[in-house]
């Protein structure tokens, strides 16, 4: 955290200074690590393995709040007898299917719903990214779940999670994680001690926990451990995630991605969602309870904000008119896709996948066979100038004469010549007054995406073609202003935040959107960023001039609300759980809600009110159930529905990894993302034969001084002489055993690509003892690519592509390699020596990744073999 | 400057007559030394902005002068970073006005082994002729089994997250008007 | 009028300075104990003063790519890895399967291996023993990497670690000797009591560069002028915080009237003492000491020498009133006995 995001660090040094102990995890120590009090080496990979002895910790030695625990989560909540865990299935859950590597979740329900919800596919959520769907709100479940508040039922989810972490003692994290029990135990009791109605503690991640095939399982985990010690929803808890743009929350909200819609809806699948009623269905889950229940609204007050006066009831808002997706529309399949020649043109907006994207080497070859490309940056960023400078230049693979990618740069203007809003890590919106006009070329996205449909409207005004009307038709008048014709920022904002479509008069909040068509609503959560014609978002009250939560300072989504699901810091009286950790409470007097943030919670609901049998929607919230956007309002510990991979996390070796799982014999994540293709060949991993061939185990993330893939840095004087160059850090005792200098140079390798950097030698690092062998760890900044005021090899070059189920994010914080002193070969060299690399490990291109772990895909070292494969038992149980 | 305001302003003059016998302060302080002041004081504007790297969105306050970005610093009443930014949001300015930032269009022809310029009216139109070019080449209109599709996949997008709301917003609007569905950004890396 | 202690012992030094209507002294206190080693610092200061790049090279002396104040770097970042306990810390290390340290080798290694930073003297030449010793702290006796295997100093396996990170800067001294022995006048002291050098006035004699006890002021080539931290005098002036202190993201650079610094390091040490933390000790705080006491002092968690400091500096123009005395005693007798051999001559 010192290290990528100093600032909101300061925070932590606070703390500490008011005496909170904090504890810092990471494969290599960092200026984190140097100002906490306890720093934890960690293997790459295998926080699961940690975060679930933690679980254990607490289950084992009953340290869960039981108050909030019994209250507020379901792990009273009964589970289908049909459910069968990984620790009877080695690794696996009940429905697998082995030819589809996805899982039928009907078993994973409470009981009595085994057929109400859950996917009995989850190929096709997966290939769609469907956890997504879940930022602004948990799956379903329906009507009432049966309960055991004593906790015994042997089918309770308390029991279950104990059952499933029970194998996750001490000695299992040392055997995985590589930390010493005394050090893990240290960690477990502070942790656990920071626990009750007096005290909490906080989890702080940096998204490089994303970049997993278990990714979405890390943060599960962790949510798991929070929720059992009662630190959601409190004052000093909470899961906190440090992401590394500045609006890449907002991105999220107002997404653009291939699989959602503003405001978490889901895009339409052409075979679940036909008409607009099937897809509203899906969303909302009729009898459903929790907020979600009006999503037919948000539905249909987003097509009234895309098509205006076109979208009216009798044609379903335009619906039609909405692109349908049909499997897996990735930035990474589009890679692949670009590389076979199925893609025409692409745009990059402030974006270098050349650098910043796992396979570097992919995203170069998919860009040089295009027809045409468009970038739009503030410098010539690699993937502007792969066709003339690049690694596949150097090599021969892209030729300039031969390439007949067409390339428009397009200058961009930066944060400082536009205003708008960009949406930081907790969900708030900040305004940004513009200061300058962008010079020479340079524009806004605001500008060129309005003016490009501006045009595109123009040339197919008077179209015969249908597939033309959903263009013609669009809202598509912004006020513009100045020289430059720039659309106005604060027009759209008013549209983001919703209208009544009569008056034009913006709304307050999204309770007041309706399905009628009589508002208009670009993004749900965000309405009430400009209530009362108010740009909510461009507050700047002083902090001297409010109190600590600043609630008058910008704007955070959902209601101006800063801290999610507060109702939590209430116990379930609505009594603060103490005074030290007061924060949203009932007051009897005035039959409300009260605190100082917005509670998040029905205001004048109280503590005592239990909903009638039959109710849905909001209504079927009971007064003690804070989790107001999860369908039974509780937190789950175990999730029947809503992750693909698993109701509970499992401890799963990466996707390349020189281990075999010591827990489980399923190796790596069954359920994970794996592409076949001809560029995309995976490094093996045991029970696989010739993973000695790669033995090293290397991890990338950011330095202070850089950001992401260096456009923004490596252009920046200032910053860029302070770390001008790219390295690698070793421990000495790797140093040692590849023969590496310090400041010497040193490749590596992996099946697809070499790399070379500058060595530093450092006590930084440390090898790790690993279920009885010495397991070494290289780091790397993934800041270099080969323009601006300092280059190098780009560290993404050495990943292949796997990526979490859940939200199809790539692992790319963990991957094998081997190292060797010196500098890399060049020209057609290079690929000689990944080519002898990828021979001798046995990477021949019919190879297939081997997904489910079976004996017969094993080289035969294995000695932990089940006696039946777990694929085989699947079977049975399926 | 008469003689005697000369003589005056003359540091020794300063030094004998003054306070400062050893001519180590006042005496020694020059013109521009006494009438020096922050730029930010005399700045023709300040815009509240918000540090464009990381998400932790500390608070920016962006000086101008002439037309010209002449300081970046933190917002003190910023309740997040309480007027700090960390060695990245104070090279704002260095980012903004860094020499090697492209201010013009540049066009790369296919096969061709250099850049060449193009008028960015010009760039619009053909990115637009070719956008619709695309369209028609790819359109799909229904599945196999008659459900609609609407779109193309003839046409990909990746947007970094340094991009406003107010842009994504129009952004994934036109795309998805277009019938373009392979719009991602940078949250699924 | 000058005070008796106008050229060494404690003094106020702005009222000294001529200035009647002199503020509060102003400096600041940087607690290493809270530094992070982003550099925010380094950075904010170029960016208000304008200061040129330092060069683009790799030190591999940590993370620390600037490797000294210069002309061209007026903040300055520390880092040092030692295998040394970090205060009350848990061992980092401990239990793992780890061999002897490098930090000390590969200090060795990095010293001395900048290029050329385009000023006078720039980098100082980089000393490997120095280097060593920076690393492995004062037990350190030796080259780590002329010992043959298992004859190290120190336990075979590490276990404790340490990072140190320290933002250098002008210290500002009470009894400043670049401004002492500058010629022209362009050393100055505020009314802030910092040391400012006038760009106008500098001719780029070089004399304060060999007087500054410290290292710090040095020249920019082709330019030709000597550089250093201002204390942002500008900002000072508009009643404004410092560039570098205003960033510092975890007030690691406090910046404000120096009795009120001196009061809050004190508290800061006594703190870290009851809070285990024995090393902690303050830098440059005590106006008795050969400078007079500094305008910008630390808190340090190791000796000053690890950090690459002077543990015991003195203002060069300590003996400049023995030196006048002497010179004017001799220059008395010289008159004298030239006195002496007229009247002699003519008697």
């Amino acid at each position: 955290m010192a290290e990528a995001h100093p600032v909101g660090f300061q925070w932590v040094m606070e703390a500490r200074k008011r005496g909170a102990k904090v504890f810092h995890v990471d494969p290599r120590f960092t200026r984190t690590s140097a100002v906490v009090d306890s720093y934890l080496p960690i293997r790459a990979g295998t926080d699961i393995a940690l975060l679930g002895g933690v679980v254990r910790y607490i289950l084992e030695n009953e340290l869960d709040f039981r108050e909030y625990v019994l209250a507020y989560t379901n792990a009273a909540t009964i589970v289908s007898e049909q459910f069968v865990d990984t620790e009877d299935l080695d690794g696996l859950f009940s429905g697998y299917n082995s030819e589809t590597g996805s899982y039928d979740q009907t078993s994973w329900q409470y009981e009595g719903q085994e057929r109400n919800s859950g996917g009995d596919d989850t190929g096709k959520e997966r290939d769609t990214a469907a956890g997504l769907e879940h930022e602004s709100h948990g799956a379903s479940v329906r009507g009432r779940t049966r309960r055991d508040e004593t906790l015994q039922h042997p089918r309770c989810v308390y029991q279950i999670l104990r059952r499933h972490f029970s194998r996750y003692t001490p000695e299992m994290v040392e055997r995985v994680c590589g930390i010493p029990q005394e050090r893990f135990l240290e960690l477990a009791r502070a942790w656990t001690e920071n626990s009750g109605r007096e005290r909490t503690g906080a989890l702080v991640y940096s998204v490089g926990w994303t970049q997993h095939s278990v990714g979405v399982q890390y943060i599960r985990t962790g949510a798991i451990i929070q929720t059992l010690l009662g630190n959601m929803g409190r004052p000093g808890g909470g899961i906190l995630a440090l992401r590394g743009h500045a609006s890449i929350q907002g991105s999220t909200d107002i997404p653009t991605l291939f699989n959602l819609l503003p405001g978490y809806l889901p895009m339409p699948h052409h075979a679940d969602h036909e008409t607009f009623d099937d897809w509203v269905r899906s969303i909302r889950h009729p009898g459903q309870k929790g907020f979600w229940g009006h999503s037919r609204a948000f539905a249909a007050s987003l097509l009234k904000a895309y098509w205006g006066d076109a979208a009216t009831p009798d044609n379903d808002f335009g619906y039609g008119y909405l692109p349908r997706m049909t499997g897996d529309h990735g930035t990474y399949q589009q890679v692949l896709n670009m590389i076979d020649g199925k893609v025409k043109g692409y745009f990059l907006l402030g974006q270098n996948p050349a650098v910043g994207s796992a396979h570097g080497k992919a995203q170069r070859l998919g860009m040089a066979n295009l027809d045409w490309l468009v970038v739009r940056d503030l410098f010539l960023i690699e993937s502007a100038t792969f066709w003339k400078n690049s690694p596949e230049v150097d090599t021969g693979e892209i030729v300039p004469q031969e390439c007949r990618t067409e390339v428009f740069f397009l200058p961009a203007a930066s944060h400082v010549e536009k205003e708008g809003t960009f949406t930081q890590t907790q969900r708030l919106l900040q305004w940004r007054e513009k200061a300058v006009d962008p010079p020479g070329d340079a524009r806004s996205e605001l500008w060129f995406f309005y003016h490009l449909g501006r045009k595109l409207r123009e040339k197919l005004a008077g179209s015969p073609h249908r597939r033309d009307r959903a263009l013609l038709d669009l809202a598509w008048d912004y006020p513009t202003h100045g020289d430059l014709a720039e659309p106005s920022a604060e027009a759209v904002l008013r549209e983001i935040n919703g209208y009544d479509t009569a008056s034009g008069r913006p709304l307050s909040a999204f309770t007041e959107a309706r399905d009628d068509g009589s508002t208009a609503i670009g993004c749900w959560i965000y309405t009430g960023v400009y209530a009362d014609g108010v740009n909510q978002a461009a507050r700047r009250k002083s902090r001297h001039e409010q109190d600590w939560v600043a609630a008058e300072w910008g704007w955070a989504w959902p209601a101006n609300r800063r801290t999610l699901y507060n109702r939590a810091s209430a116990d379930p009286q609505g009594r603060p759980w103490s005074e030290r950790k007061r924060y949203v409470w009932w007051d009897p007097e005035k039959a409300e809600w009260t605190g100082y943030d917005v509670p998040d919670f029905e205001r004048t609901k109280p503590p005592t009110y239990r909903p009638p049998e039959d109710a849905s929607g909001p209504d079927g919230i009971a007064g003690d159930d804070p989790f107001v956007m999860q369908s039974d309002g509780k937190a789950w510990l175990y999730a029947p529905s809503g992750v693909l991979d698993g109701p509970l996390p499992t401890h799963y070796e990466p996707a390349e990894s020189p281990m075999r799982n010591p827990m489980y014999g399923q190796q790596a994540n069954p359920a994970r993302k794996v592409y076949e293709h001809p560029v995309n060949l995976m490094n093996p991993s045991p029970p696989e034969a010739h993973s000695d061939v790669f033995p090293y185990v290397f991890t990338v993330s950011r330095l202070t001084e850089h950001h992401t893939a260096g456009g923004m840095s490596r252009t920046v004087r200032p910053l860029a002489e302070l770390q001008p160059e790219m390295f690698v850090e070793v421990s000495p005792e790797l140093a040692a055993e590849a023969g590496l200098a310090h400041l010497g140079w040193a490749h590596l390798v992996t099946g697809r690509s070499v790399i070379e950097a500058k060595v530093l030698v450092t006590d930084r690092l440390t090898p790790l003892r690993v279920d009885g062998r010495i397991i070494h760890q290289l780091w790397l900044p993934y800041h270099f690519g080969t323009e601006g005021l300092v280059t190098g090899d780009s560290a993404n070059d050495l990943f292949g592509i796997t990526l979490d189920p859940n939200v199809l994010i790539q692992e790319s914080k963990v991957g094998t390699c081997h190292v060797r002193p010196g500098r890399r070969p060049t020209g057609p060299a290079l690929l000689d020596l990944v080519a002898d690399y990828r021979r001798r490990a046995g990477m021949s291109l019919d190879r297939r990744t081997p997904v489910a772990t079976t004996d017969a895909a094993g080289g035969g070292t294995d000695e932990r073999s089940p006696e039946a494969s777990p694929v085989e038992k699947r079977g049975e149980d399926a | 400057m008469g003689l005697r305001t000369f003589i005056q302003g003359w540091p020794v003059y300063r030094q004998l007559t003054g306070t400062d016998p050893l001519g180590r302060g006042t005496a020694a302080q020059s013109a521009r030394s006494a009438t020096l002041t922050a730029r930010t004081e005399t700045a023709d504007s300040v815009a509240r902005s918000v540090c464009p790297y990381c998400a932790v969105g500390c608070g920016q306050r962006v000086f101008v002068t002439d037309g010209r970005v002449t300081q970046i610093e933190g917002d003190p009443d910023s309740p997040i970073s309480r007027g700090r930014l960390c060695p990245k949001g104070s090279a704002s300015k260095s980012l903004v006005t860094s020499p090697l930032r492209q201010t013009t269009v540049r066009y790369r022809r296919p096969y061709a082994t250099e850049w060449e310029d193009l008028d960015l009216e010009t760039a619009v139109d053909m990115i637009a002729d070719r956008i619709l070019a695309a369209r028609e080449e790819t359109w799909e209109d229904v599945d196999d089994a008659g459900r609609p599709l609407n779109r193309t996949l003839g046409i990909s997008s990746l947007g970094g997250a340094t991009l406003d709301n107010e842009e994504n917003y129009l952004i994934k609007k036109l795309f998805t008007a277009m019938g373009a569905l392979q719009i991602e950004n940078q949250a699924r890396i | 009028m000058p005070d008796a202690n106008s050229l060494y012992g404690p003094l106020d030094p702005a009222p000294d300075a001529g200035w009647t209507d002199a503020r509060a002294r102003m400096g600041f206190f940087t607690d290493t104990s809270v530094c992070i080693g982003c550099k925010a610092c380094e950075v904010a200061c170029k960016e208000w003063n304008d200061v040129p790049g330092s060069g683009l090279d790799l030190l591999g002396m940590s993370y620390d790519n600037t490797g000294a104040l210069t002309a061209n770097s007026w903040r300055h970042v520390a880092f040092v890895e030692q295998p040394r306990p970090a205060g009350h810390r848990t061992p980092p290390f401990a239990g793992l399967p780890t061999a002897a340290t490098v930090s000390a080798a590969s200090a060795a290694v990095a010293a001395g291996t900048a290029d050329d930073t385009g000023t006078d003297p720039g980098l100082p030449p980089g000393d490997p023993v120095a280097a060593a010793r920076m690393a492995a702290g004062p037990e350190f006796l030796g080259m780590p990497g002329a010992q043959p295997p298992g004859r190290a100093t120190g336990p075979a396996e590490r276990t404790d670690f340490r990072w140190l990170m320290m933002s250098d800067v002008c210290k500002h001294c009470t009894h400043a000797a670049c401004l002492d022995v500058c010629p022209t006048g362009s050393l100055f002291r505020t009314e802030f009591g910092t040391v400012v050098v006038q760009e106008d006035i500098c001719n780029g004699c070089g004399y304060c560069i060999s007087a500054c006890p410290y290292g710090v002021i040095d020249q920019r080539r082709g330019d030709g002028r000597a550089w250093k931290c201002t204390l942002c005098y500008d900002r000072l002036g508009a009643g404004q915080t410092p560039a570098c202190a205003q960033a510092c993201p975890t007030e690691s650079i406090q910046y404000g009237p120096l009795d009120e610094l001196r009061e809050r390091a004190a508290e800061r040490v006594a703190t870290l003492h009851e809070r285990g933390v024995p090393e902690a000790q303050l830098y440059g705080h005590d106006p008795a000491d050969g400078v007079g006491g500094d305008g910008a002092f630390f808190l340090l968690l190791d000796s000053p020498e690890v950090y690459g400091l002077p543990p015991d500096p003195v203002v060069t123009t300590r003996d400049l009133p023995a030196m006048w005395k002497r010179a004017g005693l001799a220059a008395l007798a010289m008159a004298a006995a030239a006195v002496a051999a007229f009247v002699g001559g003519s008697s």
